[in-house]
């Protein structure tokens, strides 16, 4: 196998590079080594900055967040949501940073509006009767797995590829250069290299990993954050806390549900993470301050995600484009080598504009960036992934022989079957989590308790599955769900997770039966 | 004691027991209660039993970390004795239990279900997700299937187009390496060529019609070939199982048997079925969908129950009450953040110290969760108890999942816990009623 350039990792930044080169006639293969946005492209807010956040403590961050989110919300307003947003603060908050708030975004061009707290809670009804101050700002929802996978399925519509599942294990590199990369198959364990003239490590919390493989180290520490997903929609727009960023200070819409987040929690290592109960009750304690609602709020889901940031240590002799994000040349050491990392979802499309220019004047290539001017196309398959969208789409245009099998969320037996088609084009076996990231079966009330039995019985219908492969699969699928609900089971969750282990368990002994 | 007629009882009526809850422990405390000549009245949602599976687990796995199954389910419940657990079975001798079993299959029985078991093993049933279920006393609709399964004879698993999550294929795939010699087939439900989807209780109740099973055995003894039984999702009827059974049988030529499905399921609304039917009958007075909001104890010691419903409000008087509410699902314990609580005696519960250790972080750690063995602490007389072990109320009983120090999921104990506790409840509660007037006319 050999391609052009090989970007490493699926995440929000590795997809759109790979689209970016694609546009510019580029032939690339992405490797993932998990699932596209693994990492921290899907275990975020799904906010799409409108700068207010950084004005206080990085105003680069916030002009590029300003910028990058009108480019976005004009060019790929498919994946966004344009709510609108709110900073709040209640009493306690310090008065100083509320009076100054307006000045530091006029300093960064980034708009905001004041509003009096009254005005505040007409807007948003679950506000706290202890609002003192609010601005409006130009804050959205984005939805980053459709994101994701139309940036990806447009480059490979353009002649790019991705290979799932396949993590980069070693460079054969002489003479200063990569020639080829060894990759190995996390399901088949089978190794296999890939011809390369550029590479470009997009791995986010993972790059440091990727680059001591070439014999660079890439300074980054990581950055835990846990978010929480409610069961309803609680607010119409984004609404932040108006301080100096801190914990569970932000609260973003999205179909229908609402996240509230974030902690920060240094840790050591960028694997094996889930959220902890001790965050859990953190983030409702101090989102609550905010919407006092959120004490009582039934939450599906729980999540966190890795940030990589990056620290200017020994090593780092790259060009760093701004405090937010890092472009490493590491031209000195290994020619054809490049690391993106740090940064932030809603200038992922600059950081890969930033990087492709650079793997361009590598390459000798002159081709201009397109992604800042052309529209992101739609392709019907990521129509599944968006909270409540499944349920219109039903009943917009359901075929008349079309049946639902989760019933939570309204997942078709149509929309699996476009999932399974499109990963069986890139020679891949579907399996339940893939289903549930593209799709949204098993993210309802249920947690798949009911619609991962009968998703499991319809791929083995479907001939996907032989043997004891559906045991297994729904074994991993239920774990993954687990690990976003283990953390918040009081109430009325804990009664679903009683529901799904007593049939589980307590009926079909899965326990017994799963490795 | 005299038995209300209907439902127009006396108001100032005492009855000997109130049983709360509707599930297993509470149809099972409400039989053995009327039985004994106790005038009953039981409290509860409507669909108590409907998402059971119809199969009575006794005792299978223990310890939980080694996986280890018993064959025999009178070892395990030894084995729990030998290691000094807190199981609510160690507080019943093995005879008691049995008793309990026989009483309530009796009464299953006498009204057609034909629950079979042998009487020191477990048996193996497959299962719609293509798993072998460890059990202990089973349907006689689903007994051939423990037979056939045992014997790996030769087997056709038949299954219905659109029912969701029955897939004959999946079963036999699942089970090849076990049963090579089962064979998938599908057919499309007699009358229901038009239907994407079809629901279990729609083919339960048209299978009722002898027109319908004729169509359906001319379906299937086309594939049936060198089968010599076949096998069908738990649809076969939900008022006259076995004569359907035996019906299809004789069309067939061939043993016929059920394969239990994921829940809410037939074999589970059969049980509702005949618990609400033949439980009036023998004088219970049963108040459907109705919940007990509140409780007093009146001078005597008598429990006066607030109960509530959609349209009405009652006051019950109660001599003793047996608390069969059952877990998080039957609402017989609630949860917040700081905890889990019992919501209409306030009883002392036996839980973990926080939210931090009710789960692991992996679904199907093999040790269980600590959370399913919070609950009701009891004396050896199932009377709920504090910290300090002291009685709360002499005549309040507690029976079934509510109680701590027990998994059922993962023991395979969740119905034999419920019959054989609420057994002991009743009779203790009886007992307690004979020692008061024993000591009233003393």
């Amino acid at each position: 196998m050999q391609t052009q350039v090989l970007i490493i990792g699926g995440g929000a930044t590795g997809t759109a590079v790979v689209r970016d080169l694609a546009l510019r006639g580029v032939r690339c293969i992405l490797v993932e080594k998990a699932d596209l946005n693994a990492g921290a492209s899907g275990g975020n807010h799904g906010l799409l900055h409108s700068g207010g956040r950084y004005v206080s403590n990085d105003r680069d961050a916030a002009r590029e967040c300003k910028q990058e989110g009108d480019i976005i919300k004009k060019l790929m307003p498919q994946c966004v949501e344009d709510t609108g947003g709110l900073f709040v603060a209640v009493k306690g908050d310090d008065e100083r940073f509320i009076a100054d708030y307006p000045s530091y975004c006029a300093q960064c061009g980034v708009p905001c509006e004041q509003i009096t707290p009254e005005e505040a809670r007409y807007l948003e009804p679950t506000l706290s009767s202890d609002v003192i101050a609010a601005y409006r700002v130009e804050d959205a929802s984005i939805d980053p797995f459709k994101l994701t996978l139309l940036n990806m399925s447009h480059a490979v519509s353009l002649g790019s590829r991705l290979i799932r599942r396949t993590k980069v294990i070693g460079f054969d590199i002489h003479d200063k250069k990569i020639r080829r990369v060894i990759v190995e198959n996390a399901d088949s364990g089978e190794a296999f290299h890939i011809e390369v003239e550029q590479v470009v490590n997009c791995a986010g919390a993972w790059a440091n990993q990727v680059g001591r493989l070439a014999g660079i180290d890439i300074p980054i520490s990581y950055s835990k954050g846990t978010l929480l997903v409610t069961n309803d929609r609680i607010n119409y727009r984004v609404i932040n806390r108006l301080r100096p960023p801190s914990d569970a200070d932000i609260l973003v819409p999205g179909g229908t549900v609402s996240i509230i987040g974030t902690t920060s929690t240094p840790v050591e290592n960028p694997d094996g993470i889930h959220p902890t109960v001790e965050e859990t009750d953190l983030i409702v304690r101090e989102g609550a301050v905010m919407v006092p609602v959120l004490e009582r709020s039934r939450f599906v889901r729980a999540y966190c995600g890795v940030r990589p940031l990056f620290g200017t240590g020994r090593g780092a002799d790259g060009r760093s484009m701004s405090r937010g994000f890092a472009l490493l040349d590491h031209s000195e050491e290994v020619e054809n080598f490049t690391t993106i990392t740090g940064g932030k979802l809603t200038t992922f499309r600059l950081m890969a504009e930033k990087t492709s220019d650079l793997v361009c004047v590598k390459m000798g290539i002159t081709a201009p960036c397109r992604t800042r001017s052309e529209e992101l196309p739609t392709t019907d398959e990521c129509g599944w992934t968006e909270p409540g969208l499944s349920p219109k789409k039903w009943m917009r245009q359901h075929a008349a022989d079309d049946i639902v099998i989760c019933e939570c969320e309204m997942v078709t037996r149509t929309a699996i079957d476009e999932i399974i088609a499109s990963l069986r084009q890139s020679d891949e076996k579907p399996s339940l989590v893939d289903i549930c990231m593209r799709t949204r079966l098993g993210r309802g009330a249920c947690q798949g308790a009911f619609c991962g039995s009968r998703a499991v019985a319809y791929l083995y219908e479907r001939g996907e599955f032989g043997a004891e492969e559906g045991l297994a699969d729904i074994g991993r699928f239920f774990q993954e769900r687990w690990r976003g609900i283990h953390s918040i089971l009081w109430g009325d969750q804990l009664i679903q997770a009683e529901l799904m282990e007593s049939i589980h368990c307590g009926l079909f002994d899965e326990e017994l039966h799963t490795p | 004691m005299t038995l209300p007629k209907s439902h127009n009882y006396d108001p100032k009526h005492i009855f000997d027991i109130m049983v709360i809850g509707s599930g297993i422990a509470g149809m099972a405390a409400s039989l053995y209660a009327v039985n004994r000549g106790l005038s009953t009245v039981q409290a509860g949602s409507a669909g108590g039993t409907l998402f059971t599976s119809g199969l009575l687990d006794l005792m299978a796995v223990y310890p939980l970390t080694e996986k280890r199954l018993w064959i025999d389910p009178w070892e395990g419940i030894e084995a729990l004795r030998r290691d000094g657990s807190r199981h609510p079975y160690t507080r019943i001798s093995n005879e008691d239990i049995e008793k309990a079993f026989e009483e309530i299959v009796a009464f299953l029985n006498a009204v057609g279900m034909n629950f079979r078991c042998e009487k020191n093993r477990n048996v193996q049933v497959i299962t719609s997700m293509g798993t072998q279920k460890c059990t202990y006393c089973v349907p006689g609709s689903m007994w051939h299937a423990v037979e056939a399964f045992e014997k790996k004879e030769p087997c056709l698993i038949a299954d219905f187009r659109g029912l969701k999550e029955f897939s004959a294929r999946q079963i036999v795939a699942s089970l090849k390496r076990e049963w090579p010699s089962a064979r998938p087939a599908r057919v499309i439900f007699p009358g229901m060529a038009g239907r994407d989807e079809v629901h279990a209780v729609h083919l339960a109740q048209a299978l009722e019609l002898s027109e319908t099973r004729v169509a359906l055995a001319g379906l299937v003894k086309p594939e049936i070939r060198e089968a010599r039984s076949v096998g069908f999702p738990a649809v076969l009827g939900i008022k006259r199982t076995g004569a359907i059974l035996a019906h299809l049988e004789k069309l067939m030529g061939v043993p016929v048997f059920e394969i239990p499905t994921m829940p809410a399921s037939v074999p589970g609304f059969r049980l509702k079925e005949v618990f609400d039917s033949e439980l009036p009958k023998r004088g219970l007075l049963r108040l459907i969908d109705k919940r007990v909001e509140s409780v007093a104890r009146s001078a005597s010691g008598n429990f006066l129950l607030r109960i509530g419903g959609p349209d009405s409000e009652q006051l019950i008087q109660a001599r003793g009450v047996i608390l069969a509410t059952g877990r998080f699902m039957g609402k017989g314990l609630l949860s917040t953040r700081e905890g889990i609580y019992e919501p209409l005696f306030n009883l002392p519960l036996h839980q973990p110290a926080g939210r931090v250790s009710w789960h692991h972080v992996q679904f199907l750690h093999p040790a269980g969760h600590p959370i399913n063995c919070a609950g009701v602490e009891v004396d050896d007389l199932f009377r709920p108890v504090d910290r300090t072990g002291r009685v709360i109320h002499d005549n309040l009983f507690a029976a079934g999942i509510i109680l701590a120090h027990q998994d059922w999921m993962r023991m395979k104990c969740g119905s034999g816990l419920a019959i054989a506790t609420a057994y002991a409840a009743v009779n203790a509660c009886m007992d307690s009623f004979i020692n008061k007037s024993d000591r009233d006319t003393a």
